[in-house]
């Protein structure tokens, strides 16, 4: 379903990403882990047509990324890192939007916003512009507005920053749910470790923008000998702290978030 | 076509919700009017041109088209902090119709305040020459409109924050503005400055909108209108240029 063939992508003389294969099965639960600046947030960027790689293939549901940009773009929804709503518009107009820009048939796009405004709980919230919203409640309206075009591949970059428990809860139930019942194929990346020991099928880690290790969560758990996952991945990357280079847009965001967090 | 019109309908949406923004974009080029319009009308009715106020209402909706329609741009830097831009970027749409869409509505939305403007110059006393030449004058700044939001929304897509943004509008638009004869007429000035004014796209529409509402012309209205044909295909280039080079 996702397929990455030896991808490059380079800045200068810097390879964020540094020869990166690995595939996806349908239905299946993906975790992308590694330190801050390990190239994480490269690869989906590149996966999902923002940034154009240096060198290597990708295809997501067979649709070559680079060739056939607009079906691969129909094949997966998006749950960023940063919040990507527009805060001047309704809960409803950002998914009818989006579901216009996803060229959802007319007929049907009134009963999946409702059913998936429901599911989040935010119908009720329909026509509140979402500017007054929670930092927890954009994401599920992010989560909700990633589905309305029923994508095969749900891409979710670290999901559950800043969020509650509650949220959090909420969040991975339902992405197991869409995984076990409608066999979509989940990508995620995540700080929290103990998130991808419970909710991933398989793990990859990656550092300095090469593959250390792939595979089911047990499975890297006794490769390395160690008691749990946690254990593990600082076995694989090292204990040291590691400064992420942000772009000016990131940092402002960031600050963004925290503060509606707050 | 129909994510061309709910782009559109974005813009208008976002417009109408922000008070400030209705508020603020008549209040520059109210202070013009008053500021100029009276204060400058007795010399220049001295010097034997007329009355100042109506030469002075073309240039103002202009303005008003100009630095409204340059507002779109920085849309583009606000949807690019606040992530939205990434949602536009990453959708199956073309690129080409999410920058149509977005420039039509930034051009409808600077058009509606050349109108207001010309409204509010109505209650000041300016008339139009025939005013059934109101509407030749709506197409000429819708026009200009289209051209701005397409030049503005190549700005703001390589430009990555409002500084840089501001530096554009002070170094470039505010200085085409000043020399396009919108405040003064062009017949006695310094050679250089009609050299100038004559290389400036801006002086063309301002000249075509005196000539619908006022019936003055200096550069003829076949040449204003060819001018801003020229301008209006080079924007849109350049314009769709820039929004297809951008990378999130």
């Amino acid at each position: 379903m996702v397929e990455v063939k030896d991808l490059v992508k380079s800045f200068g003389h810097f390879n964020a990403v540094d020869n990166i294969s690995f595939k996806v099965a349908p239905g299946e639960r993906f975790a992308l882990l590694g330190p801050n600046g390990a190239g994480k947030s490269t690869t989906i960027k590149m996966l999902t047509t923002l940034l154009k790689p240096t060198s290597g293939n990708l295809y997501l549901n067979s649709h070559d990324v680079i060739k056939d940009k607009a079906l691969a773009r129909k094949s997966f929804g998006i749950v960023f890192q940063d919040p990507s709503v527009d805060t001047e518009m309704t809960a409803y107009e950002n998914m009818q939007l989006h579901a216009i820009l996803y060229n959802v048939p007319s007929k049907e796009l009134n009963t999946r916003i409702k059913d998936l405004l429901e599911l989040v709980e935010l119908w009720d919230r329909k026509d509140s512009l979402v500017r007054n919203f929670s930092g927890g409640m954009k994401r599920r309206l992010e989560i909700a507005r990633g589905l309305v075009h029923h994508p095969k591949i749900l891409f979710l970059d670290e999901p559950t920053v800043g969020l509650d428990a509650q949220t959090r809860n909420l969040l991975w139930d339902y992405v197991n749910k869409l995984s076990a019942e409608k066999n979509m194929t989940i990508f995620f990346t995540t700080h929290y470790l103990e998130e991808a020991e419970t909710n991933a099928d398989r793990i990859a880690i990656i550092d300095h923008g090469q593959l250390l290790t792939i595979g089911t969560p047990s499975k890297l758990i006794k490769d390395s000998k160690s008691k749990s996952l946690e254990e593990a991945y600082l076995k694989l990357t090292g204990k040291a702290v590691r400064d992420e280079q942000a772009n000016p847009h990131d940092a402002w965001r960031e600050r963004q978030r925290a503060r509606s967090m707050r | 076509m129909k994510a061309i019109y709910y782009l559109w309908l974005r813009q208008i949406k976002r417009f109408f919700r922000s008070k400030s923004r209705i508020v603020g974009s008549v209040g520059q080029p109210l202070l013009f009017l008053l500021a100029l319009g009276y204060g400058l009308g007795s010399i220049y009715k001295r010097a034997g041109d007329g009355n100042y106020l109506n030469f002075l209402v073309p240039g103002i909706m202009a303005q008003t088209v100009l630095f409204a329609a340059m507002f779109y741009g920085a849309m583009i830097i606000f949807d690019r902090q606040f992530g939205f831009l990434k949602e536009t970027m990453v959708a199956p749409t073309s690129r080409l119709k999410i920058m149509i869409g977005g420039a039509l509505g930034g051009a409808t939305t600077a058009t509606m305040q050349g109108l207001l403007v010309l409204a509010i110059s109505y209650v000041l006393g300016f008339r139009a020459a025939h005013p059934w030449m109101i509407p030749i004058a709506l197409f000429i700044m819708f026009g200009l409109a289209i051209a701005i939001a397409s030049f503005s929304s190549g700005i703001g897509s390589f430009v990555q924050d409002m500084q840089g943004f501001q530096a554009i509008n002070q170094f470039l638009v505010f200085p085409l503005y000043f020399l396009s004869g919108a405040l003064y007429p062009l017949t006695n000035v310094p050679t250089w400055l009609r050299y100038v004014a004559e290389v400036n796209p801006i002086s063309y529409t301002v000249d075509a909108m005196r000539w619908s509402l006022i019936g003055v012309s200096k550069f003829g209205i076949a040449k204003d209108l060819i001018a801003l044909a020229i301008t209006i295909v080079i924007c849109i280039i350049f314009g769709l240029n820039r929004f297809n080079h951008i990378e999130a």
